[in-house]
């Protein structure tokens, strides 16, 4: 077994590209009302009724820092599922998806050396752009309960 | 012999007759000459023994069958069951609860042979006065033939077997008489199976045939020489036996015998012999006694009862839910064109569907009795190993909870009747000492309030030192000193529950590490519940659980609060008032108004869910407020208006969120919107 290749979803922040584990992403959808929910960190927007469930929707911009901005036509919320808790989240747009072997994925610590971004869990170069792999879990990390 | 899908079964009716075994064991312990106790305990473990021979459980089977021994012994009363013996009981209900569990998690009974504990059971044997100590491991199969023998010596016709013997025995108890009724007809009868019947028919008036030789089928059908023999239990006596049938024309002879225990003692379990040999069984052998077996246990749980897996209610209670939901969507369908006849159909599908609903919500909720069956046992032995005098008093046990909730419920309520018995009643001396009864006692109750169900467990212990705690609160550096000394009583309470907080100055075994507490508040946070500590110094401690009564559909109120809806759930409220805004006076920084005499505070749903609002009310004519109750404590929540009164499905807001205080959970609307469920005990 020599160098595996992994699959994942790009999306685009503000002009650059992230990626995330396509094993861990349930399904893409547009747009669509968000209840709000009180008390909750400013990055969660609110809940969403997803076929029945009840799913929790956070603005990644917010979440990673960013500014958020008006919705558009590209605007998408993707709902990822880690160990059986579900949410979602909206990103500006959803380009693609693509594999990176081992080889083409760079870890982290050697560029980044803020605990701060401990989202981040490497870096993936393909032809000629860079990809910041999120590890989703610790996107979450701070909601799930002790 | 692939045992493995009676597995379920076997473990679900075991988990049922241990629990009958607590019950009778107490009761024992309590009256130790109750013979009816000891016929009940006796067969709870002849039905075990059963069972678990059929599943080839050969070390389960072995205990249950010298428990039955001893059993047999203390009912016929050859010896007392004192305390020896009842605590020798008990260890082997703890045996037999290590043998279901372990046979739950691997699948087999473990290997464990509990040899003291059968030791135990064998003492207690030999020190009965008939010490004859049966050696039945030494007797081969001929016992049959045994018995029979021994029963023609007593002059018995019948060959009795262990079911006649059980018939006996019952009829004995009962203070009825058994006969042996032989009958001999004339050998020039010429229609034996008519004048047969007219003896039968005498027979029935008077007693009750038990058993018949030949067989009844044959004498239907004459196929027997001229005599027949039969066993009844009657409260009449043998002479009215001995008149009646001789009067019958063509009978010859008529012999009444009576049928006593003496008849009845040689009659063996034949299966017993069986077991007690090592696990190299015929399978052949099991099968059979199996078969014999089967049909006393069959008999004994004819309950009227279904066990269903839990997992198709609910798939059920999912239907339901989306029934309801669309149900809604249809009320806001087709506004503008409804005819008397569409609102007369929508009516009748509002009402079949809420009785669907509650119908399915009944098959869910199980009495909190099954989790509250076990801790009387739990506080005796509690008590005896701390050497405290504790009594658990115990009510409404019939309030009924969700099926998930009370198997959540159990390990918080041990964890706090521990505490009780542990740090709060004190010792004999001390409450001797402090004017207080001998007898420490733990109250543990269940009632529904609302839409809730409430547990509380009160102890009347020495309570919990406030002060104490308020030191530990600063010792551990959780605040400063004045802060920690302004604190109320229940702010300071509230530290109890963080975890590694223990004011305990000894960690025993059962409490004191300062990991429970915490623990327990998580575990029914996560079933939607609260729980709250009241306490006086010197008198006592009270835990108080609050449940949601049903998980999935209630009545809602729905309200708007700034541009937003947001569901207020029915049970809680007590009425809706509009007040103007002049009524609301501030008594000491807390806004009220006053409601028929009675001050009520009030609160705004939009502070409390963060909604912008105009602080200034004063120019708005009149406000909307919804009174609402928690317990017997009354509040008004100020909202925008009132859209309706609604049937919602209550939906989990998932595991990122369920920890936001106010809010219950949320609904789908029948416009496919979210709108949140207030948690009015979380908010009053």
């Amino acid at each position: 077994m020599g160098a595996e290749k992994k699959q994942f979803v790009v999306f685009r922040l503000d002009n650059e590209e992230y990626g995330a584990d396509i094993n861990k992403v349930t399904i893409i959808e547009r747009p669509m009302n968000i209840t709000r929910v009180p008390m909750t960190p400013h990055y969660i927007k609110g809940v969403i009724n997803l076929r029945g469930d009840i799913i929790p929707v956070m603005s990644l911009r917010l979440r990673l820092g960013l500014d958020e901005i008006d919705e558009d036509e590209n605007t998408r919320i993707i709902i990822f599922n880690i160990n059986g808790i579900s949410f979602g989240a909206i990103v500006d747009s959803v380009s693609e998806v693509l594999q990176f072997d081992d080889s083409q994925i760079e870890g982290v610590s050697s560029i980044i050396s803020d605990k701060a971004l401990d989202y981040i869990s490497g870096v993936a170069k393909a032809k000629d752009k860079l990809v910041t792999l999120l590890n989703l879990e610790k996107l979450i990390a701070e909601l799930i309960p002790a | 012999m692939d045992m493995n899908q009676y597995l379920d079964v076997f473990v679900e009716e075991a988990k049922e007759h241990l629990q009958n075994l607590n019950i009778s064991l107490l009761e024992l312990e309590k009256e130790p000459n109750n013979v009816t106790v000891l016929n009940e305990i006796f067969r709870v473990a002849h039905t075990l023994k059963g069972m678990a021979g059929t599943m080839g459980f050969s070390r389960m089977t072995n205990l249950t069958h010298n428990m039955e021994n001893v059993l047999d012994v203390l009912r016929s009363k050859k010896i007392e069951a004192d305390i020896t013996v009842v605590d020798t009981l008990f260890k082997c209900l703890d045996a037999l609860e290590g043998y279901v569990n372990e046979i739950i998690s691997t699948g087999g009974e473990g290997e464990q042979e509990y040899e003291e504990i059968v030791q135990s059971l064998t003492d207690i044997l030999d020190k009965s006065p008939e010490a004859k100590a049966q050696p039945k491991k030494k007797k081969a199969g001929k016992k049959a033939d045994d018995s029979n023998a021994n029963q023609k010596d007593k002059g018995l016709r019948l060959n009795l077997n262990i079911y006649d013997k059980n018939v006996i025995q019952k009829a004995i108890e009962e203070s009825l008489n058994v006969f042996q009724i032989y009958v001999e007809l004339d050998n020039k009868c010429l229609l034996k199976s008519a004048r047969a019947f007219l003896i039968f028919q005498i027979l029935d008036k008077y007693s009750e045939i038990m058993k018949s030789e030949p067989s009844v089928e044959d004498i239907e059908d004459e196929r027997f020489d001229y005599s027949f023999t039969v066993m009844v239990v009657t409260k009449h006596d043998e002479t009215l036996f001995q008149k009646e049938l001789n009067s019958v024309a063509e009978v010859r002879n008529v012999e009444v015998v009576r049928i006593t225990e003496e008849h009845t003692e040689d009659i063996q379990d034949e299966e017993g012999d069986k077991y007690t040999q090592d696990d190299k069984h015929d399978t052949a052998d099991i099968d059979s006694a199996a078969q014999a077996q089967k049909p006393g246990a069959a008999k004994r749980l004819t309950n009227k009862t279904v066990r269903v897996d839990i997992d198709r209610l609910d798939v059920l209670m999912n239907l339901v839910s989306e029934l309801i939901i669309i149900k809604t969507r249809l009320d806001d369908v087709g506004v503008g064109e409804k005819t008397n006849e569409y609102i007369a159909a929508l009516e009748n599908l509002e009402r079949i569907t809420t009785s669907l609903h509650d119908a399915v919500m009944k098959v869910r909720m199980v009495p909190v009795e099954n989790v509250f069956n076990r801790f009387p046992r739990m506080v005796r032995d509690i008590s005896k190993e701390l050497k405290k005098d504790i009594v658990l008093h115990m009510s409404g046990e019939e309030t009924e909870l969700d099926r998930t909730v009370i198997d959540e419920i159990g390990e918080p309520l041990i964890h706090i009747i521990r505490n009780s018995a542990d740090h709060g009643i004190e010792n004999t001396k001390d409450r001797v000492a402090k004017g207080k009864s001998k007898t420490g006692s733990i109250w543990l109750r269940a009632y529904q309030d609302g839409n809730n169900v409430v547990i509380e467990v009160e102890d009347d212990g020495m309570g919990i030192d406030i002060e104490k705690v308020r030191k530990k609160i600063v010792e551990k550096g959780f605040e400063e000193e004045e802060v920690a000394a302004n604190m109320t009583q229940s702010e300071v309470i509230e530290y109890l529950f963080k975890p590694n907080f223990s004011t305990a100055d000894k960690v025993t075994d059962l409490s004191g590490r300062g990991v429970g507490l915490d623990v327990v508040k998580t575990k029914i946070e996560a079933l939607g519940g609260t729980i709250e500590l009241e306490t006086e110094w010197g008198k006592g401690s009270k835990t108080i659980i609050r449940l949601p009564l049903t998980l999935a559909i209630i009545q809602a109120l729905l309200v708007m609060v700034g541009s937003e809806k947001y569901a207020i759930p029915l049970s809680s409220i007590r009425e809706i008032n509009n007040i103007s805004p002049a009524e609301i006076k501030n008594v000491r920084n807390q806004e009220v108004i006053l409601l028929r005499d009675m001050v009520i505070p009030i609160i705004w749903l939009h502070d409390v869910l963060e909604v912008p609002r105009e602080k200034s009310y004063a120019n708005k004519k009149e406000l909307t407020c919804v009174i609402v109750k928690k317990g017997d404590k009354l509040s008004g929540l100020i909202v925008d208006s009132l859209i309706g009164q609604q049937e919602i499905v209550i939906k989990s807001l998932g595991k990122l969120l369920s920890g936001i205080r106010c809010m219950a959970g949320a609904t789908i609307l029948g416009d496919g919107n979210v709108a949140l469920i207030v948690d009015v005990n979380a908010i009053v």
